[in-house]
């Protein structure tokens, strides 16, 4: 459908210029990504500060409040040994940001660089990454990352590497799909031809080709992680108390909802839930910014 | 057809192998002494020795996995510190509840995501559409035990509606006969129709949580591929040759778009599986969950090892199914063997 | 060709034309607003009436046809005039009355026809949903009718192939179900749009022979669009000419081409490769190339006087390459194999062939798709290993170096490649500057930032590429000017031999004409030899001295180009040349 790409680009501009004309652009069309932007500056606001800039100190308990509601000193109300629920949920946003990152972080060096080796070079590396991305794809995914934290012992370093492990084949094969699909291009053969050797093509043409995706699907993955984090320290994994974490304070509420106390668990849950919608937006967001198909 | 189903088996026995040897590293794994760890806290010095050598744990490693092979071929998980039976007694048991749950959200967020995802997809930027996208972005963010909290503390707390959340069925009524371990299908055969309705009543929450959690990805897939579809070369050759919107859409785009939802599915099991641990605590569901994360506070290891593989192998089995579902609808697939 | 001397317009009776399109505009409403694909246009079509509307990229002739079907995309709409169909107005007509038009009435095929049929649907049933749809046989008798209509489009064993699923079939066969699919209903009107894009020569002449024959004897009436002007030049009676959204020029096949009246149809006419014309006959008369074009044009002509020396560049022997066959290779597969009849593991793709490249010579290797000709240049560039035989270059044995250790040999800077796409070929996170650099960071003896950049503004300059375009990123460049900077980067090195695979199969005719010509100037001035890798003999003819036919991965003629195109000895030769349309000079 060549006849409908109308429009010749328009090559004024430069690259990162352009670009960010285009950033603009997404952002203006589409202001939920702009929101979803200043939530997470907020987010790591709260992850860098958090601590100093709550009301109460967030594991000082005060029986003498125990179980109220949100009020103008508790704004989101006390638990059951009277810690405040506000400073709580605030302070926690560091430990499950670095849960998050971390684990990003550590799955993108060792799925992403694994799966773009397999992508590339094929042969035994692509047979032994794509046995290993398998074998972990064979578990559901939450149940693999219990039993790992549970083997391994109950730290929160096991977390970080538990959900590292269990998004590994994602990774990898996102990254082996795109590195293997660009293995023949056209520019990859002329960069053969311009004589450089197979490592330097591999680090200088084909991996910033596939950082933008792969940008998208750490933002993408961000979420699920701190889901993940917070799933295990809900059933007892991971993250102990009375450490505030967004995860184990649901746990700790949730006896509670059954008889009316919501705030104990509502907070922190919502406190996840927007984080994670926070970088799920992010993702989509981006991904409409380095998607080659939405720019014309 | 049938060297298909042989292949896709062939395909499945190195992920099985592979499921196998993962759990039985995840064991060797446990830090300092798994002897000590399975004899528990207080076991003395004598027990956590004769502990090790009725586990094997005083062989070599590659002598203690062909223990742990053979064990398993017996039908042998080991027994469960707290309550002492064996883990495959207690994972039999309670297995039914878990896949009763996990079924019945699996097919409340198909009910829900493919009308929306098809609907969205044909109707691009109409309130439907707009739901969907709302739906699915909101869907993937909720954690699935704070969907069931919040259901909780509306229906039961609030509204009064649903049953406390305290297992399968209310204790005042006995399950159903048991035939295939489901209640609700039990109840139906019994033709008792009251244990179904309290059965239904206490399964309606969980698997509305697990049907919320899951419908996010199908209902996006759904979208996703059928506007991809709908917009190929072959959906245009149909419309310019005059068929109905309705042979169009369902005939030619449906069928078409259903194969990337299939292979989501297997990515939405593995979800749906994990989430069902989740779920189970929350509405304390007597599954195999449950159970694992009982034995979790417990420090009880054989239960969550016996948990884990079991979990494994289920999904391995559900990957198996959805391969060959992809099998009877394309037929590439199906001739290529 | 007896297809060309058939009906004459001017013998039918005037009546109403069967399509009248007046006025039309149609729009699209993108995200820079607006754009007006179409602009008041008017096209008629009689009764058996064959048309052809033919433009580049971007002209708007496929919108045109959607708009007259009604099934324009979503952000498309008909924004003016008026679009008559046998007294239909197609504009104002319902849903349920376009939905009988189509298919019934008038129906059409696409390009890409392996896309065009849904992948999961017997093809045999997907006829019937259209005889199903418009009512045309009793339930009872739908599936002998899909089958007659198969063996109509020369489908061989129909009754076998109507289980066939599109993944089953050639692409030529596809096309050929395609066509059944759009003439089941024996329609008013057919609709070609690029029927034959994308398929080798000989499949093109077969399919718009049997769409001719079928409408002909249905007398239906076709409109073709395409950008080949030699296809409608054969295949149609009147021709409509589009650029940039607006109708220049309509006028009989028999004089469009003897006498082009408007500019931009006299420009695509020279573009047009065909036989006794010169490379620099393609340019238009006036263009800046043509008037600038120095002293490297000999007396006129691109290659009249060659200096080709007869020392030998390049010598093949006996070259094969090996591929084990797809899809059965795996030892499960192998496990579940029944019967006799184990096909042979071991595919050839180049079967034994030898020739030579001298020192300044052009040589086309030429051949349809899977011939072997892409694995053969691919070998001889170094970039894959050959099974067996020798690649001998400047004397050395480099078929000997394994293809990954050759890249960073000093060698390696004398054979480079000119690639069939130029937006695959340049990595799009480098500039046009970069990429034309990367070479020379690489194997080149200059050094130090002003100097490469001082080359790669030399090279530019040598290729015609503004040097201000040189930091521009390649989706900020147009298809001619990342075909510049692909050559460009393909001469940094001053190597001694190019390969040029297909290097202007994705361009515009009047884009390829320049960028052919730019070739034939850098090679006369550097002195390099060509392996010019195409499909299509008439564009090889223009550049190369030599010509080598390629069939099934063997050599099946080689000559001098003007001996192979004028007295071909193999009969293959001659199918493909004959299946060539070329407009009536």
């Amino acid at each position: 459908m060549s006849e409908l790409t109308l429009g010749k680009p328009e090559a004024q501009s430069s690259g990162l210029a352009a670009t960010l004309k285009h950033a603009r652009y997404i952002i203006g069309e589409n202001p939920v990504t702009g929101f979803a932007f200043g939530l997470f500056v907020l987010i790591v606001i709260a992850a860098v500060l958090g601590p100093h800039i709550v009301p109460y100190d967030p594991l000082a308990s005060d029986t003498a409040v125990s179980l109220k509601p949100p009020s103008r000193a508790h704004w989101f109300g006390t638990d059951q040994l009277g810690r405040d629920v506000f400073s709580r949920v605030v302070s926690a946003t560091r430990l499950d940001f670095i849960i998050a990152v971390f684990s990003v972080v550590l799955v993108f060096l060792m799925g992403g660089l694994a799966g773009v080796a397999a992508g590339f070079f094929g042969g035994w590396t692509d047979r032994i990454v794509s046995r290993i991305a398998d074998t972990i794809m064979a578990f559901p995914l939450f149940v693999l990352a219990m039993g790992i934290v549970a083997a391994l012992g109950n730290t929160v370093q096991n977390i970080i590497l538990a959900t590292a492990i269990v998004n590994f084949p994602l990774y990898a094969r996102i990254a082996r799909t795109e590195a293997n699909v660009r293995r023949e291009a056209g520019f990859v053969q002329a960069a053969r031809l311009a004589g450089n050797g197979e490592f330097r093509i591999l680090l200088g043409h084909i991996l910033p080709n596939i950082m933008p995706i792969m940008i998208v699907q750490m933002s993408l993955t961000m979420g699920y992680a701190i889901l993940n984090a917070a799933g295990l320290s809900f059933i007892g994994l991971g993250v102990r108390p009375p450490d505030a974490e967004w995860g184990i304070m649901v746990a700790e509420g949730a006896a509670f909802m059954v008889s009316g106390e919501w705030w104990v668990a509502l907070f922190p849950g919502l406190a996840l839930m927007i984080a994670v919608f926070c970088f799920n937006l992010l993702g989509d967001g981006l991904r409409d910014i380095v998607d080659p198909q939405r720019r014309t | 057809m049938l060297t298909v189903i042989l292949k896709r088996l062939l395909v499945a026995i190195p992920s099985l192998i592979g499921v196998v040897i993962v759990t039985f590293l995840l064991t060797r794994a446990l830090p300092g002494d798994p002897a000590a760890y399975f004899a528990g806290p207080a076991a003395t010095k004598e027990a956590i020795q004769e502990i090790r050598v009725k586990l094997g744990l005083d062989k070599s490693l590659p002598q203690q996995f062909v223990r742990y092979v053979r064990d398993l071929a017996h039908g042998d998980l080991g027994q469960s510190l707290t309550t002492g039976q064996p883990v495959v007694t207690e994972i039999r048991n309670r297995l039914p509840a878990s896949a009763e749950l996990t079924l019945l959200g699996l097919i409340v967020s198909v009910a829900i995501a493919l009308p929306l995802g098809i609907f969205a997809a044909t109707k691009p930027n109409s309130w439907i559409d707009h739901t969907c996208r709302i739906v699915t972005t909101a869907g993937v963010s909720l954690p699935v035990f704070f969907t069931g909290l919040i259901l909780v503390y509306v229906f039961y707390y609030l509204l009064g509606w649903a049953p406390a959340p305290l297992g399968r069925i209310d204790v005042f009524f006995s399950p159903p006969p048991s035939v295939t371990g489901f209640y609700l299908i039990d109840s139906l055969i019994a033709g008792d129709l009251s244990t179904f309705r309290a059965a239904l009543s206490q399964i309606f929450l969980p698997a509305l949580t697990l049907g919320i959690f899951s419908l996010a990805p199908i209902a996006r897939m759904t979208r996703a591929s059928m506007l991809a579809v709908l917009a190929s070369d072959f959906v245009r050759t149909a419309r310019a040759s005059g068929l109905t919107t309705f042979t169009v859409v369902v005939t030619y785009a449906f069928r078409n778009a259903m194969l990337p939802v299939i292979t989501t599915l297997g990515m939405v099991f593995s979800f749906l599986l994990g989430a069902n641990v989740l779920v189970e605590k929350v509405f304390a569901w007597p599954g195999i969950g449950s159970y694992a994360v009982e034995a979790l506070i417990s420090s009880d290891f054989a239960p969550v090892q016996g948990f884990v593989l079991t979990m494994a192998i289920m999904y391995v089995l559900l990957n198996l199914l959805i391969d060959l579902l992809y099998g009877v609808i394309d037929p590439r697939v199906r001739l290529e063997a | 060709m007896s297809i060309t001397d058939a009906p004459h317009i001017s013998n039918a009776p005037p009546a109403l034309p069967l399509l009248d399109i007046k006025n039309l505009t149609v729009e699209f409403s993108t995200r820079r607003g607006i754009v007006q694909a179409v602009k008041n246009i008017n096209v008629e079509v009689a009764k058996g009436e064959t048309l052809a509307i033919v433009g580049e990229s971007g002209s708007g002739k496929s919108v045109t046809s959607f708009a007259v079907m009604r099934i324009l995309d979503r952000a498309g709409r008909i924004a003016e005039g008026s679009v008559m169909f046998s007294g239909i107005d197609v504009r104002a007509a319902d849903d349920d009355q376009m939905r009988d038009l189509r298919g019934r009435e008038m129906s059409m095929i696409f390009q890409n026809p392996r896309a065009a049929l849904n992948p999961i649907r017997k093809v045999g049933v997907q006829i019937e949903d259209v005889l199903r749809q418009h009512a045309q046989v009793d339930s009872s008798a739908l599936t002998d009718k899909a089958i007659e209509i198969l063996d109509q489009v020369r489908i061989a064993r129909p009754r076998e192939r109507y289980h066939a699923y599109p993944f089953e079939l050639s692409g030529g066969m596809c096309q050929r179900v395609v066509i059944a699919l759009a003439l089941a209903c024996k329609p008013q009107l057919l609709i070609a749009d690029e029927p034959t894009t994308g398929l080798d020569v000989t499949t093109q002449k077969t399919v718009m022979d049997l769409v001719t024959e079928l409408t002909r004897q249905q007398g239906m009436s076709t409109i073709l669009i395409t950008h080949d002007l030699g296809l409608a030049a054969v295949y149609c009676d009147r021709v409509v000419v589009m650029e940039k959204g607006h109708v220049v020029e309509t006028a009989l096949s028999s004089t469009i081409f003897k006498a082009p009246s408007h500019p931009y149809t006299r420009k695509l006419m020279r573009a047009t490769p065909r036989p006794g014309v010169t490379l620099r006959d393609l340019l238009p008369e006036d263009s800046a190339e043509a008037k600038k074009a120095p002293a490297t044009v000999k007396s006129g002509n691109g290659h009249a006087a060659p200096a080709v020396a007869t020392t030998p560049l390049l010598v093949i022997e006996k070259l094969v390459k090996e591929y084990p066959r797809q899809g059965m290779t795996t030892s499960l597969s192998k496990l579940f194999r029944r019967g006799p009849a184990p096909e042979p593991e071991i595919f050839r793709a180049v079967d034994g062939i030898s020739f030579t490249v001298n020192r300044g010579e052009s040589v086309g290797l030429v051949g349809e798709s899977g011939c072997g000709k892409s694995t053969t240049s691919t070998m001889v560039m170094r970039l894959i290993d050959k099974s067996d035989g020798l690649i001998q270059f400047d004397g050395e044995d480099i078929g000997a170096i394994p293809a990954k250790q050759f890249a960073t040999l000093p060698l390696r800077k004398r054979i480079q490649m000119v690639f069939q796409d130029p937006t695959d070929s340049l990595n799009p996170r480098y500039t046009a500057a970069r990429a034309i650099a990367d070479p020379i960071l690489r194997l080149g003896d200059i050094s130090g930032r002003n100097a490469i950049r001082a080359r790669c503004e030399e090279l530019a300059l040598q290729v015609g590429l503004p040097v201000e375009f040189l930091d521009r990123f390649p989706h900020q460049l147009s298809g001619g000017q990342k075909a510049r900077v692909g050559i460009a980067r393909a001469i940094a090195l001053h190597p001694d031999l190019i390969i040029l695979d297909e290097p202007t199969a994705a361009l515009d005719v009047s884009v390829q004409a320049v960028v052919l010509n730019l070739l034939q100037d850098l090679k006369d001035t550097l002195g390099m030899s060509y392996l010019f890798v195409s499909h299509d003999l008439n564009v090889v003819r223009l550049l190369c001295d030599r010509v080598i036919v390629m069939k099934q991965g063997k050599i099946v003629e080689q000559g001098p180009t003007e001996r192979v195109l004028f007295a071909p000895e193999a009969q293959y030769t001659r199918d493909l040349l004959d299946a060539i349309p070329h407009p009536t000079v």
